[in-house]
């Protein structure tokens, strides 16, 4: 009997401090990789603004989250932030189609090579982190409010009798959600409508898409549009689950660029494979398994250490690694990549 | 004046003149075929007819009227499709997509006219889940000449279609082509099988280092010895 | 107007702003501005070398440059002996088995046969040995860390002048270059521009977490230096005769007392800036023999062959040039010098701070002094070093008197007017950007664009 306990106990372990911060931050990741491979499949550049749209998407959620919050509207035990987001993405949206305006559409037409695009990019990611730090400061900034917690430790022990144990986020039930949603609907959009189809056909051989008579200029906008939701909820989930700080979000590139070509760039169902690919590793190879094995384990067997592989400053040396395999042994990655 | 025409026609990429001032035409229910050594500007002249280079002189009709000043885009609009030599699928999507892909621009119900393509290619049916890029040659050839007449064109332009495909396959291509003639299409070819082609063209264009060399019914060329003996090896 | 007008113009140009600055505000303002101008310009030979030379991409300017940093104080720290002897032997071992773990995976890479067999024996090796490697790796840590951790806590250096960092730097940098560079050329371009991303972002978590070696985030401050102290300057007595001497007629005018109170002020701020003025010597020393190399190189067989590479890969291939060596080579060479920059920035600051290295500073407007000066011209790159270093760091005192200016409209205790004022500064980003993307869109050479010699 305690053998079994002491099974279920270890289980807990893994699902409180593995599964569902994994998953959680895996969909994060996983909506932050998709706008990049989305970007790159259509505009065909790796674009190195999207953390700071990402910022900035945020942010404006965030400042309307404030207002609300100062007005009394709240939605209850949900983040109000939820309330707010659409203003957040209108602001994206016109963020993207802007910069693409006066920034990337002359050097479409003008049919520039790959990088000279990506330095644009460049550019556009220090006006858009340079926007985003004027208005609400290099700072830690915290919106969430509501719940904290869908399942709390304590109430999880005492429903269970287990010494260990289980507590979910409501931050954390809403990524999962959220990316659910997000991601199907997603799907049904480039599998289903006539834009989407446009979009995958643009992405696969644009000669043949134009030959088709889809419209260029419109195929980039929808994708904008598309990137800039896509950046906003991505964001705002991240900053509810940690918080909300410009150079964290310009942090996460190198991981979602990791999950985007680990997936496969251009491959969106890649670029979700590749988020929790990512996202599991970093949580896996930083947790300290010492309890577990203390539970799994004889007395005599037990572990001195923390039994930690990496500290988790190193979770970008994580993706990282494995971004380096699979250029290695499969530089298109794990699902062939390029097409949306 | 023909359905569609491309009349004196001068120009290329940037750089030096391909065409110097050719004259390709094609009318309804016809097939025109235009072969010619490499480098002739078979494929440039075509792609003049589409709107893909800058022209410097003549004009292209189309219906008795000058599109010259039209985008490609606005060509194929009009009623003119296309199927490039290279890449002419969509790899990624279904069979059904790229013909779905190939009505892009109209409005209606496309049913019916994926049936036609269906019964001129019987494999696409068969095929209609698979990825393009899943199928062999011949058959990826049939989806990008399915996917073009997905626009019901009045005009249906080919480069070369027989390229890399076996022999059978080719015959089975001409075929079909020839059944696309009797809807009343106008067709118009590049190819480098020149002899087969000519068997089943209604107009052959002889193309030299852009310019007019031969311009004849098919028979009438095949039967011309200087033709023989220069375009089709003896 | 010419290149060669245009650079003079524009040197006259940034000579003159210097002056004014000096003049205006001090000139200790100035010259501390002048020489980060240098390393910036010596950075920026670097990234050009890469970019404008062979077109790669190297978006890890941060990673090299703290390298070269960490270099300073590997080479200059005193060695803690303490440290040393409690963990010699531990970390010989550990060295050992780390050796034997990267040789042992070469050697399992090198004879087995591609496929899930070699895969697993490969993993096998790593995963041994890397844990074998932990064994003895972690007690020795957790005995170097406990000496003294307010004052140590790491093995320190080699106890060698600070000066023979900025070539140890430069060897460091190189010998990462060389790592991924191996892995990542030759792959599409953008990939190169994300995996040294990546590499940077490693390099400062290293130097921040591994604390025996670097003393991480506790940094490591009062580092040697390759000039004079200021203090012993004031009270040496040739550096009094100096400075006597060159205020002379000043000091005439004034009576015995006050000349007395004049002097010491005057010594106090000369030795500040004679400290300045001898870094400055020395930096401008590197720049001038990196800037000639750079010259010579880009003007050799050599430097033709990288253009020409650059300009038609497919082609230059096909003529038998080993495009990917080329790339390797020339992407060992541009970290090297980054790395020899960013050794000298270290040295000046005279310490180390891990946390100091922040993408946007060191790796993004190295790119914009790049872009912005003229890709592939070398004198570009140098220019472009001076200006936009310059434009960085007055736009913050400037940016921060505008928006007062602007603002001055509204009530002094506004709220809405102290945000402004208070976030001021980072609208550089801003304008940094914008600088990047007109002189991408509207002069894509540069300021000074590349020759292209005609014949």
């Amino acid at each position: 009997m305690e053998a079994l306990t002491d099974l279920v106990s270890a289980l807990v372990l893994i699902l409180n401090f593995i599964v569902v911060p994994g998953l959680s931050y895996g969909s994060q990741l996983a909506l932050g990789a998709l706008g990049i491979t989305l970007v790159f499949g259509i505009l065909r550049f790796a674009n190195f603004a999207h953390g700071d749209t990402m910022a900035f998407g945020t942010m404006t959620t965030i400042l309307v989250t404030w207002w609300l919050q100062a007005q009394g509207i709240s939605l209850g035990p949900l983040p109000t932030a939820l309330l707010a987001l659409p203003v957040g993405i209108l602001f994206t949206v016109l963020l993207l189609v802007i910069t693409d305006k006066t920034v990337y559409r002359y050097y479409r037409h003008h049919k520039a090579v790959p990088v000279t695009f990506m330095i644009a990019s460049m550019g556009v990611m220090f006006m858009t982190n340079g926007i985003v730090r004027f208005v609400i400061g290099p700072n830690d900034q915290r919106f969430l409010d509501g719940e904290r917690f869908i399942v709390r430790a304590r109430d999880f022990k005492a429903m269970t009798g287990l010494d260990e144990g289980l507590s979910i986020k409501v931050s954390q039930g809403l990524t999962i959600v959220i990316a659910i949603i997000l991601v199907a609907l997603l799907f049904w959009f480039l599998q289903k409508t006539r834009t989407g189809k446009a979009m995958r056909a643009y992405s696969d051989n644009e000669d043949l898409a134009l030959l088709s008579g889809v419209d260029p200029d419109r195929v980039v906008l929808v994708t904008w549009i598309i990137t800039a939701i896509l950046a906003t909820i991505a964001g705002t989930l991240y900053g509810l689950d940690k918080s909300f700080k410009p150079f964290t979000y310009l942090q996460l590139l190198l991981p979602m660029f990791a999950a985007a070509i680990v997936g496969g760039i251009g491959n969106p169902i890649g670029a979700i494979l590749g988020g929790y690919v990512i996202a599991f590793s970093e949580v896996m190879v930083t947790y300290a398994y010492k309890k577990v094995f203390i539970y799994l384990l004889p007395q005599s067997l037990e572990p001195e250490g923390l039994m930690q592989l990496l500290s988790t400053d190193y979770k970008f040396a994580v993706s990282f690694v494995i971004l380096v395999l699979v250029l290695l042994v499969r530089p298109t990655g794990i699902l062939r990549g390029k097409v949306l | 004046m023909s359905f569609l025409s491309g009349v004196d026609m001068v120009g290329g990429y940037g750089g030096a003149d391909i065409l110097k001032g050719c004259t390709i035409e094609v009318d309804e229910g016809e097939i025109a075929v235009i072969v010619g050594p490499n480098g002739a500007g078979k494929s440039t002249a075509m792609k003049a007819l589409l709107g893909m280079l800058d022209l410097k002189q003549g004009e292209i009709r189309f219906r008795g009227k000058d599109i010259s000043g039209l985008t490609p885009q606005d060509r194929i609009a009009e009623g003119i499709a296309f199927v490039p030599q290279t890449n002419n699928v969509f790899t990624s999507m279904t069979v059904y997509e790229n013909l779905e892909m190939g009505a892009f621009l109209r409005d209606d119900d496309i049913s019916a006219t994926v049936e036609q393509i269906y019964e001129l290619f019987p494999i696409l049916a068969e095929k209609r889940g698979q990825l393009a890029g899943e199928l062999s040659g011949g058959q990826r050839q049939q989806v990008a000449v399915a996917r073009a007449l997905m626009s019901q064109p009045e005009v249906l332009m080919l480069d070369e279609p027989t390229a890399g495909v076996s022999p059978i396959v080719m015959d089975e291509l001409f075929d079909r082509i020839l059944e696309v003639r009797e809807a009343g299409v106008a067709i118009l070819m590049v190819e480098q099988n020149a002899r087969q082609a000519l068997h089943i063209a209604d107009r052959g264009y002889v193309l030299v280092i852009g310019e007019n060399r031969h311009t004849d019914t098919g028979a009438a060329l095949l039967a011309d010895p200087e033709v023989r003996r220069s375009f089709l090896g003896g | 107007m010419t290149n060669t007008r245009k650079t003079q113009l524009a040197f006259a140009t940034i000579a003159g702003l210097l002056l004014i600055i000096g003049f205006a505000q001090s000139w200790n303002v100035s010259l501390g501005i002048l020489n980060l101008c240098l390393i910036s310009a010596v950075m920026a030979l670097g990234v050009n070398m890469q970019w404008g030379y062979a077109g790669l991409l190297n978006v890890g300017v941060m990673g090299f440059a703290a390298l070269g940093g960490v270099s300073a104080v590997l080479v200059s720290q005193a060695p803690v002996v303490e440290a040393w002897n409690a963990s010699w032997g531990r970390m010989l071992i550990a060295a050992i088995c780390f050796a034997g773990t990267v040789a042992g995976a070469i050697f399992t890479y090198r004879k087995l046969a591609p496929g899930r067999n070699r895969n697993l024996a490969l993993t096998l090796v790593i995963v041994v040995g890397l844990a074998l490697t932990r064994i003895f790796l972690d007690p020795a840590i957790s005995s170097i860390e406990a000496i003294e951790p307010a004052k140590t806590g790491f093995l320190g250096g080699m106890g060698l002048p600070i000066i023979l960092s900025w070539i140890f730097g430069g060897v460091v940098a190189a010998g990462i270059a060389w790592c991924i560079g191996k892995v990542a050329l030759g792959l599409r371009a953008d990939y190169l521009a994300i995996a040294t991303l990546g590499i940077s972002e490693i390099i400062i978590a290293v130097l921040k977490n591994e604390d025996w070696l670097t003393r991480g985030v506790k940094n490591v401050t009062g580092l040697s230096r390759p000039v004079p102290y200021e203090i012993d300057l004031q009270t040496s007595p040739w550096f009094i005769d100096l400075i006597r001497w060159w205020h002379g007629s000043t000091l005439d005018r004034l009576t015995d007392d006050a000349q007395q109170q004049a002097l010491k002020q005057f010594v106090i701020d000369g030795s500040s800036i004679f400290v300045k003025l001898c870094y400055t010597g020395l930096f401008a020393t590197v720049l001038v023999i990196v800037l000639w190399l750079s010259v010579r190189a880009l003007n050799s067989p050599w430097g033709r062959m990288m253009r020409a590479i650059r300009d038609n890969e497919i082609a230059a291939g096909a003529m038998g040039k080993d495009v990917t060596r080329r790339h390797l080579e020339i992407f060992i060479i541009g970290s090297a010098v980054i790395g020899v920059a960013g050794a000298m920035l270290t040295t000046l600051d005279g310490q180390f701070t891990p946390t100091s290295y922040q993408p946007l500073r060191f790796t993004f407007l190295i790119w914009v002094m790049v872009i912005v000066g003229g890709s592939g011209n070398n004198m570009g790159s140098v220019l472009g070093g001076f200006l936009i270093w310059l434009v960085w760091i007055e736009a913050e005192p400037v940016g921060v008197w505008l928006m007062q200016v602007g603002t001055g409209w509204l009530d002094e205790s506004s709220a809405l007017r102290m945000h402004l004022i208070e976030n001021a500064q980072h609208m550089r980003l801003f304008f940094m950007g914008l600088v990047l993307l007109l002189v991408l869109r509207f002069s894509p050479g540069g300021i000074l664009p590349e020759v292209v010699r005609k014949r």
